[in-house]
């Protein structure tokens, strides 16, 4: 029941925060920061109780599992459950969540109930994406979380350039991602009435459909039906389009949330959905998707670079750290998956510390384009500092959770992929010039303007303090993370080989 | 023969032609619009009541059939008319004109829906279908001093008319080629392999429902008739006309075999694809809101041309889920263009311009209006999901590639002019206002209506299963 209560949690204050608007603009602030907490303190309550020893070989091990009746009609379920890796990202949200409320304190300031029932709907579709193992239930939140976000960029975005242009990006995050989703629907009605003609049982529910025997025809297409949905959302290169303009113009509430938490469902829907219901198709399909991950870690490095307003330049990094966890993803080794939780985790906190930085930035010089910014490391305390602690994150420098994460993935990809790893290296340096192109257009440089501006206050302070005494556990002392993922990697990885080992036995078979 | 057990099976129609009865009678002795609408509502809730009773009667009248499709399609006909009702009151308030007309012309259009939809013979089905028309041009038009309903009347009278003959033709190819009107002897007479003559003849049929439900390329009458008629009859024309026209299609093609050759078939298909990316394609940068809600229509019906393509159990019961949950969005988002140009006062406020910044000053009626755009554009956790999840899980189950590629096209189109209007209700106010619904909205009858339908749309959204039971039974026993 508590599994039900994490994702009604934030429905629930959401619409309190959007009524608490009639009491002015704190109450709402207030209320969704507790309800964030809330779900925050839930989870890592859970996560100090709970016992992650490793499975038994009799079943799967949920932490947590609660199911009930829905639509009996096509054996659809409420059915949730919790193990690790839905442990440390409903975790994420909670603390995401509650770093968006703080982050947006004096950046909202209209309708500031109205912003915040928004945000919440958004944290409580994500968190019903992680924790649901129906899949029409996971359709369901993964499309739910849209409307809202679509709302959050459309209302409270920063206009650019020209009139309209916060409106055009975010409805283009919305037809992307709407667009891929309902490809994802088709293969899971087919997936399901496969399944239905094998055994003559209509489910939608995860363990019913692992080991579906699909015709080898279809199989690939559906495949490919998830695969894309969650290649919009990740991002992978041909399906980016919508990214850059949906973060250079949401709010930073928004960016935080897009880049620290929305962009992990589509690699958590790899890890839980696409691989193990399709094992020998993904495996086949593995050189395709790590050659996509490659393009995506060298488009998005290169791209960034060339970049002049900050937050595209951070979306563009984005995309460039996802290309990693797309390899490691596809790579079937331990090791690299769990460095990619570790990577989405790191990524999360770091690319959060820059949006909010930027948006910090923001208040005070009211622009986002480097190219009238420079020497603001003599103009603000503080502020600069802390950036060069995000951009070194960034960039993966040792001691930080993106160093920790990028090297598993790179170590753990050697065996099966070597050629992939020396490419996806060249990233690295990349990473380098973008990270500090961008604390140099920014902090150092001639000044733009003279004048000192106001350091961070208590608030701002503490967010980034936190942000980075987290980055640095993490990178220092990854072990807890690594305990609780193991359980999920291993398997994962398990599969994988088996799928490869089949299809070599097929291959071998047909010579 | 018809005999007295036959008339309960009929007891719904005849309650509300008689209710049309009444209401002529006690117009014609003095005028009252209140006593009117209310007697109206009555009679449909009447009629409402007696269909458990005549669903349970034990033979089916001559000419007419009440089997479980009849009666799910008399129950949303007769629920649709009473919405309509609720919401015509208001809007009629201010109307200079006589008012109470109105609601006899509904009634009789009623009428003809309920007896459309349990025809089980060309000739119920002509004279039905007709009943239906007739009075709807009277609604389209009737505020004839504004010069758009006028022109709707009118525009849909001739193109309506023109439908009726491709029809009647159709009808007497199939009649010379099998010497039988009823839909039994259709299937008996063309039980061998269909030739020239009667194909023809359902293809000639098909053309004249197609105009009625809009179908690609049949459709040019609806962006201007939806914007000219005022915004009663156009919610009734977008739910019952269709509804009933779509249950008798479903029917004639469930169990006419001239339907049943792969050319024909083929037809469908590519009518289909027409009708769901044509509409979407349309309505793209329609800045007017009801021509837009008329485009919207024209493609959802293309999905559920689905349906007609696949046949069989799952085809009925989707249609049931898809046409609820069209029902209840369309009369939700009709719903709002009525309280916002209710009392009447000249043209209605379909433009865009007047609906921006909605929910600044009336939030309720915003909220209302983005669920039934969320669920037209079958966003989860809405009712138009379901029906969206029913047409796709059919086109799938079925390997129809194609039109399951046409919806998600389609929707993905869709999308963009929905979210055009969804954003349109968030922005900052205009200035000036021109149109807005009147403060007592929301205590009037019609206001409380919309709300129960909008609430309707999320629950049905939410929790279906009973829903989809009762169309599940339904169609079983219409098989």
């Amino acid at each position: 029941m508590i599994l039900v209560w994490l994702i009604l949690i934030p429905f629930v204050g959401g619409l309190l925060c959007w009524q608490a608007d009639l009491w002015g603009d704190r109450a709402p602030r207030w209320i969704a920061l507790a309800t964030m907490l809330f779900v925050l303190v839930i989870s890592v309550v859970l996560w100090i109780t709970g016992d992650f020893a490793l499975p038994g070989e009799s079943s799967r091990h949920w932490l947590l599992e609660w199911r009930a009746p829905w639509i009996p009609r096509f054996g659809i379920e409420i059915h949730l459950a919790m193990d690790g890796l839905s442990l440390i990202l409903v975790a994420l949200t909670g603390f995401l969540g509650a770093l968006a409320v703080l982050c947006s304190w004096h950046e909202i300031d209209h309708r500031v109930g109205f912003f915040h029932l928004n945000l919440l709907f958004i944290l409580g579709g994500v968190v019903g994406v992680f924790l649901a193992l129906d899949l029409f239930l996971f359709f369901l939140f993964w499309e739910m979380m849209l409307v809202p976000m679509y709302f959050l960029i459309a209302l409270w975005g920063h206009s650019g350039s020209a009139g309209q242009t916060r409106i055009r990006a975010a409805t283009r995050f919305f037809i992307y991602t709407q667009a891929s989703g309902l490809l994802m629907l088709v293969s899971i009605i087919a997936l399901v009435f496969v399944h239905y003609s094998n055994t003559g049982e209509l489910s939608f529910s995860y363990d019913t459909l692992l080991g579906t025997d699909i015709p080898d025809a279809l199989a690939p297409w559906l495949m490919l039906g998830f695969f894309i949905a969650f290649a919009v959302k990740l991002p992978v290169v041909p399906f980016h389009g919508w990214l850059p303009d949906a973060h250079a113009q949401a709010p930073t509430a928004g960016s935080v949330d897009l880049a620290g938490i929305l962009l992990k469902t589509a690699a958590y829907g790899i890890l839980r959905f696409a691989l193990p219901l399709f094992p020998e198709e993904s495996q086949a399909f593995a050189p395709v998707a790590m050659t996509l991950g490659l393009v995506g870690i060298i488009y998005g490095a290169v791209l960034a670079c060339g970049q002049q307003d900050i937050k595209r330049l951070i979306a563009y990094t984005s995309i460039s750290h996802m290309g990693f966890v797309l390899i490691a993803l596809y790579s079937g080794s331990e090791l690299a998956i769990q460095g990619a939780i570790i990577l989405m985790v790191a990524h999360a906190f770091s690319s959060a510390g820059l949006f909010i930085l930027s948006g910090q930035l923001y208040e005070r010089i009211h622009t986002r384009d480097m190219r009238i910014m420079g020497g603001l490391w003599g103009r603000i305390p503080v502020i600069p500092g802390f950036t060069l602690c995000f951009v070194a994150a960034s960039l993966g420098m040792p001691a930080t959770a993106n160093f920790v994460g990028e090297f598993m993935v790179l170590f753990g990809t050697f065996p099966s992929a070597p050629v992939v790893v020396v490419i996806a290296s060249v990233g690295l340096v990349l990473a380098a010039i973008y990270s500090l192109l961008l604390m140099q257009r920014v902090h150092h440089g001639p000044e733009y303007r003279h004048g000192a501006l106001a350091g961070p206050d208590a608030r701002e302070y503490g967010m980034m303090l936190v942000l980075l005494v987290l980055t640095l556990v993490v990178g220092l002392y990854p072990q807890p993370l690594l305990d609780i993922t193991l359980p999920i990697a291993g398997p994962a990885a398990e599969l994988f080989q088996e799928a490869a080992t089949e299809l070599a036995h097929r291959a071998g078979e047909v010579n | 023969m018809l005999t007295l057990v036959n008339l309960v099976a009929l007891l719904p129609l005849v309650v509300v032609g008689t209710t049309a009865v009444v209401v002529m009678l006690g117009v014609a002795w003095q005028r009252h619009h209140g006593i009117t609408a209310w007697l109206s509502a009555a009679g449909l809730v009447l009629a409402l009541a007696c269909l458990p009773v005549a669903s349970t009667a034990l033979s089916s009248p001559p000419l007419m059939t009440m089997d479980g499709l009849a009666i799910m399609g008399s129950v949303l006909v007769l629920l649709c008319a009473l919405v309509t009702v609720a919401l015509s009151h208001h809007y009629l308030t201010g109307y200079i004109g006589p008012r109470e007309e109105f609601y006899l012309l509904l009634l009789c259009a009623v009428t003809g829906a309920l007896g459309l939809v349990a025809s089980n013979h060309l000739a119920t089905l002509f004279i039905s279908l007709e009943l239906l028309s007739m009075p709807l041009y009277g609604m389209l038009a009737y505020s004839f001093r504004a010069e758009r309903s006028l022109e709707a009347g009118i525009k849909y009278l001739i193109l309506s008319a023109a439908a009726t003959a491709f029809l009647l033709f159709g009808m007497a190819l199939i009649y010379a080629r099998t010497g039988r009107l009823d839909l039994a002897g259709l299937v008996a007479g063309l039980a061998t392999s269909p030739d020239v003559w009667s194909l023809a003849g359902a293809v000639l049929m098909l053309v004249g429902l197609g105009f009625k439900l809009s179908i690609v390329p049949f459709h040019l009458w609806t962006p201007d008739v939806y914007q000219g008629g005022p915004a009663p009859a156009t919610i009734f024309l977008a739910t019952v006309s269709k509804l009933a026209v779509f249950v008798l299609l479903l029917r004639l093609v469930m169990t006419a075999p001239a339907f049943d050759s792969d050319w024909l078939g083929t037809l469908v298909t590519v009518l289909a694809l027409l009708t769901m990316l044509g509409g979407n394609l349309l309505a793209l940068f329609q800045p007017n809101l009801k021509r837009l809600l008329g485009y919207s229509s024209i493609a959802h019906f293309g999905y559920l041309m689905v349906a007609i393509v696949v046949g069989g159990a799952l085809a009925v019961e989707t249609v049931g889920v898809y046409l609820i949950t069209y029902l209840v969005t369309t009369l939700a988002a009709f719903g709002v263009v009525t309280q916002l140009s209710s009392p009447f006062s000249g043209e209605d406020a379909a433009g865009l311009h007047h609906y921006r910044g909605l929910f600044w000053r009336r939030p309720w009626l915003a909220a209302v209006m983005t669920v039934s755009f969320l669920s037209l554009a079958g966003i989860p956790l809405t009712a138009g999901f379901i029906g969206k999840f029913y047409v796709l899980a059919l086109g799938v189950a079925d390997s129809r590639w194609w039109l399951v590629g046409g919806i998600v096209a389609g929707s993905a189109i869709g999308l963009f002019y929905y979210l055009r209007v969804m954003v349109t209700l968030y922005l900052p106010e205009p200035g000036m206002r021109r149109m807005d619904a009147t403060n007592d909205w929301g205590s009037r009858i019609g206001g409380l209506t919309l709300l129960v339908v909008a609430v309707l749309i999320l629950i049905l959204g939410i929790y279906p299963t009973p829903m989809i039971d009762w169309v599940a039974g339904l169609s079983t026993a219409a098989l």
